[in-house]
């Protein structure tokens, strides 16, 4: 079972969740999608490292070989290319690796070289394996990152959790695709409810089952309620402030791996997130 | 020489996007004569300042008065040569005077692109 945890923002507690339910069951598969902030390997410390770096496809000019046709200008329907001064100038943000502008160029003056644009790290930690994509800083698409975290040929384990960038961008769309269910990760607060709603909306797009968890759930916030109420979407676990739980957290320990009670509440998560998904 | 601006509908109100702008001025100072293009990148999915660089460039523009401009379409005009100056008022024939009176100053600062985090 594939479960994508959610967000609307950052700082919700995405990863504190994500690193406690598959530590909780010490037979699981962590990705960390969240690429722009990988955080979870800082709680899971994965141990024997492998790292593969992560490259796209960028097209380079053989300005001896261009006769200044405009062809591949014309073609390139992102606008990645600009024709100044008798050359083709590529904007390599812009590009989207489609490699058309090299088909259509009759000079064959067009080669495309592969460009770092981040990489991915694999380790164990316990009974845990973990996943990490990195994308390089100013590097503008997360999803070539993102992408090859989702199909790194994963060992077979009965939970992978994937824990997905904040926001509802296209780079959430690309980690929630082969999710069975999704679980948002929400604060009982206007802002966190604004964009809890942008990321619920999202998922009922993409079709997918959903339910919430409210973290830092000290009294009730009665608009997220009434929220989860009208959209038919079940709170499954509510986790107050504690002074012990957030400190141990800050100190990059999991605290299900320290404290029994807790290992007990996500578990029964788990339980809940699988009779969900089964409905 | 001929200078760019790049204007809203009516034709005379300078436009606060370049590369999203519907028109372009085009100003010829030695035939003291104005044109109107209109900007083929203004439902561009994506690299609309590039797009419209490249529609400038190509209609034989040496200056372009602007509000602001793209790193992106900075780029383009930086290897072309061609000049950016900064706006000074909202009319676009105020900006042609200014410019023909050396009062306007070139563009110093680009905005990041509006492609946005994918
Ligand atoms: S590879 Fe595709 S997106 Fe990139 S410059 Fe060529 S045509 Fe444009
Ligand atoms: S299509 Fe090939 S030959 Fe034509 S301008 Fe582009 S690089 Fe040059």
């Amino acid at each position: 079972m594939i479960i994508a945890i959610l967000s609307g923002k950052g700082g919700t507690g995405k990863t504190f969740v994500s690193v406690n339910l598959v530590a909780a069951t010490e037979n699981a598969v962590y990705l960390d999608c969240d690429v722009e902030e990988p955080n979870g390997r800082l709680f899971l410390k994965p141990q024997q490292l492998v790292s593969a770096p992560v490259t796209v496809l960028l097209p380079t000019i053989d300005r001896d070989k261009c006769n200044g046709c405009r062809q591949c200008v014309e073609f390139c329907r992102f606008n990645a290319l600009a024709f100044v001064r008798d050359n083709p100038m590529i904007f390599a943000e812009i590009c989207h690796s489609c490699g058309g502008c090299a088909l259509v160029c009759p000079e064959q003056a067009i080669s495309e070289i592969p460009r770092e644009v981040g990489k991915v790290e694999k380790g164990v930690s316990g009974g845990v394996h973990i996943v990490t994509g990195i994308l390089n800083v100013g590097e503008p698409s997360a999803v070539p990152v993102i992408k090859q975290v989702l199909n790194g040929n994963q060992p077979e384990k009965p939970l992978t959790v994937v824990d997905c960038p904040p926001g509802s961008s296209c780079s959430v769309i690309e980690s929630v695709s082969q999710a069975d269910y999704c679980l948002l990760v929400a604060e009982p607060t206007a802002f966190g409810l604004h964009n809890l709603k942008m990321v619920r909306h999202l998922v009922q797009l993409l079709q997918k089952p959903c339910g919430i968890i409210i973290n830092k759930a000290d009294g009730e916030y009665p608009p997220l309620e009434q929220f989860c109420a009208e959209t038919n979407t079940p709170i499954l676990l509510r986790i107050p402030y504690d002074k012990h739980i957030a400190e141990r957290t800050a100190a990059g320990e999991i605290i299900v791996r320290e404290d029994h009670l807790m290992k007990e509440v996500f578990l029964g998560l788990l339980g809940r997130i699988e009779n969900e998904a089964k409905r | 020489m001929k200078i760019t601006i790049p204007v809203e509908n009516n034709q005379e109100t300078v436009c606060f996007s370049f590369g999203r702008s519907p028109y372009f001025l085009i100003h010829d100072t030695e035939s003291n004569t104005n044109e109107f293009k209109a900007n083929p990148a203004v439902n561009a999915e994506g690299g609309a300042g590039i797009k419209a660089a490249q529609f400038v460039l190509d209609t034989g523009a040496e200056a372009l008065i602007t509000m602001r401009c793209g790193q992106n379409a900075a780029d383009v005009f930086k290897a072309a040569g061609m000049k950016i100056y900064k706006a000074i008022s909202a009319n676009a024939q105020e900006n042609l005077k200014a410019l023909s009176e050396g009062k306007l100053e070139e563009l110093a600062s680009f905005h990041a692109g509006f492609h946005g985090r994918a």
